[in-house]
């Protein structure tokens, strides 16, 4: 039997928050903090519930009053040499802004999942990535997941990542509000022996302990502070294999895999190569079916990790394509173009790959991506690759009648 | 000094981290005019004003970040504050 086929037998139908939530009781923390905010709060209500009914003995759930005392308890908890985890979205995760320099900057291994929802204002409760793009330099790992089951999965394998001795990073994962948060979908809930066997028990280099004082995330004057954020970069470095090892390890034992910095689907012999990250990958991929059929060489490079950003791993997999699309659920106002585009460009420059990307802003504020939007997408893609770029990035579907 | 990730360290760092550096003014005394008041010393917020065995006091120059507080609050202006140059 495949994999696949031995998966299909245990699958049950879930909410991706409990799958979520299922895993991390899997994981066995020691310390959850957070405070509900929609739409992530499914996932915290599933876990008090677990401790409610004595299903994790081990593990003390903190009830705060905002989102920076959630994540500033976990700062504490995790010097002392607890698992820790939270989750949050959106106005929770730029009021946590402050905090999250420091989790990063103290190297504590806090695993957290973030619900990606649109960012105020105006108010807005759907999904696009801006909330989590708009911390990308605060110093945590931020993995993006597919569907709900690589959401699930994600969180064994941030918890392994995040508390590896050579990283010791904080770890965010990505995922769609509503979109995999909410929705009913078989899964197979993870295994506790087969996790157990996957992740080792979180052994702390430090342990705050008055027994022993120590001082966590001590001051440091202009004559040492540079060498503190040196060595943030070089664990993010570390960090690129680790990502890699921790997804082949986890395919190894569970037999399920989505790609360790990247996923190329179709990218081998592609003229257009889709870059995107979440939940938009299964549609694009349902286009690119369709399309190659007809014989139109498109190929999908699924971003897994924007941080760190794969930069070596990206340029591999462009090196043979004529036109590259970048597909942003963000964008930074005032260059007119999301993460993504930006950081592509990037590292595209100064390599001798020289075909044109292109941006594209979508899907902002839950706005659906239908097929047809990316068909559109692909269809510019292929007059850009005949007669050249014209414009650079852009917003998709926008609504003039509105304007 | 050797530095660990997360700014981990034992105690009393502060000892080999010396903070002296961010004075612009230095605290000088003149000894004719102090009447060994004790004032200095117990204002002094970083503990830079160190007792000797004369009865007089010095400066800890390691950490003394020229605050001036001494100087000001002296009752015998027997503290000036001078410019520090290299």
């Amino acid at each position: 039997m495949t994999a696949q086929e031995v998966d299909k037998k245990k699958m049950v139908v879930v909410e991706g928050s409990y799958a979520v939530a299922h895993s991390v009781k899997i994981c066995k923390p020691n310390v959850i903090s957070a405070y509900p905010i929609t739409p992530q709060t499914h996932i915290v209500e599933n876990l008090s519930q677990f401790i409610a009914d004595g299903e994790m003995p081990d593990c003390e759930y903190h009830n705060v009053e905002s989102e920076f005392s959630a994540l500033s308890a976990l700062v504490g908890a995790s010097a002392v040499g607890a698992r820790t985890y939270s989750a949050t979205t959106s106005q929770g995760l730029e009021l946590m802004h402050e905090v999250l320099f420091n989790v990063s900057g103290m190297r504590l291994p806090i695993v957290m999942t973030i619900i990606n929802r649109a960012v105020s204002a105006p108010i807005n409760i759907w999904n696009d990535h801006q909330d989590s793009i708009s911390q990308r330099d605060t110093g945590w790992i931020q993995l993006y997941a597919e569907d709900t089951q690589e959401a699930a999965d994600m969180t064994a394998q941030a918890h392994k990542i995040a508390e590896d001795k050579d990283v010791l990073l904080p770890v965010m994962i990505c995922m769609d509000g509503y979109i995999l948060s909410h929705v009913y979908e078989p899964v197979v809930l993870l295994e506790q022996d087969l996790v157990d066997e996957y992740l080792p028990g979180y052994a702390p280099v430090f342990v705050l302990d008055p027994k022993n004082p120590m001082t966590f995330g001590a001051f440091a004057a202009p004559s040492t502070y540079t060498e503190f954020r040196y060595l943030q970069e070089q664990a993010m470095g570390v960090a690129l294999k680790k990502i890699e090892d921790a997804a082949n390890k986890f395919n190894e034992i569970f037999g399920r895999y989505y790609g360790g910095l990247i996923d190329e689907y179709e990218t081998e012999d592609a003229e257009i190569i889709i870059m995107a990250m979440g939940s938009i990958i299964g549609t694009i991929k349902d286009v690119i079916d369709a399309r190659r059929s007809k014989g139109e060489k498109i190929g999908l490079l699924k971003v897994r990790s924007f941080r760190p950003f794969p930069v070596e791993a990206t340029r591999k997999a462009l090196k043979n394509a004529k036109v590259i699309v970048t597909l942003d659920k963000n964008i930074s106002i005032g260059l007119n173009e999301g993460a993504l585009c930006t950081e592509t460009k990037a590292c595209l420059h100064n390599t001798n790959i020289d075909a044109p990307v292109i941006g594209y802003t979508v899907g902002l504020g839950g706005r659906d991506i239908p097929i047809h939007t990316i068909e559109n997408i692909i269809d510019q893609a292929k007059e850009v690759m005949s007669s050249g770029i014209t414009v650079e990035s852009q917003f998709t579907d926008l609504r003039e009648d509105l304007i | 000094m050797k530095i660990a990730p997360g700014g981990v360290c034992k105690p009393g760092t502060t000892r080999v981290n010396k903070t002296g550096g961010w004075r612009t003014y230095r605290p000088v005394y003149d000894y004719d005019k102090c009447i060994k008041c004790k004032l200095c010393e117990l204002l002094c917020p970083e503990s830079s004003v160190l007792p000797k065995d004369d009865g007089f006091y010095e400066f800890d120059y390691d950490f003394c970040k020229g605050c001036g507080i001494c100087a000001n609050e002296c009752p015998k202006q027997a503290i000036e504050m001078v410019l520090e140059e290299k």
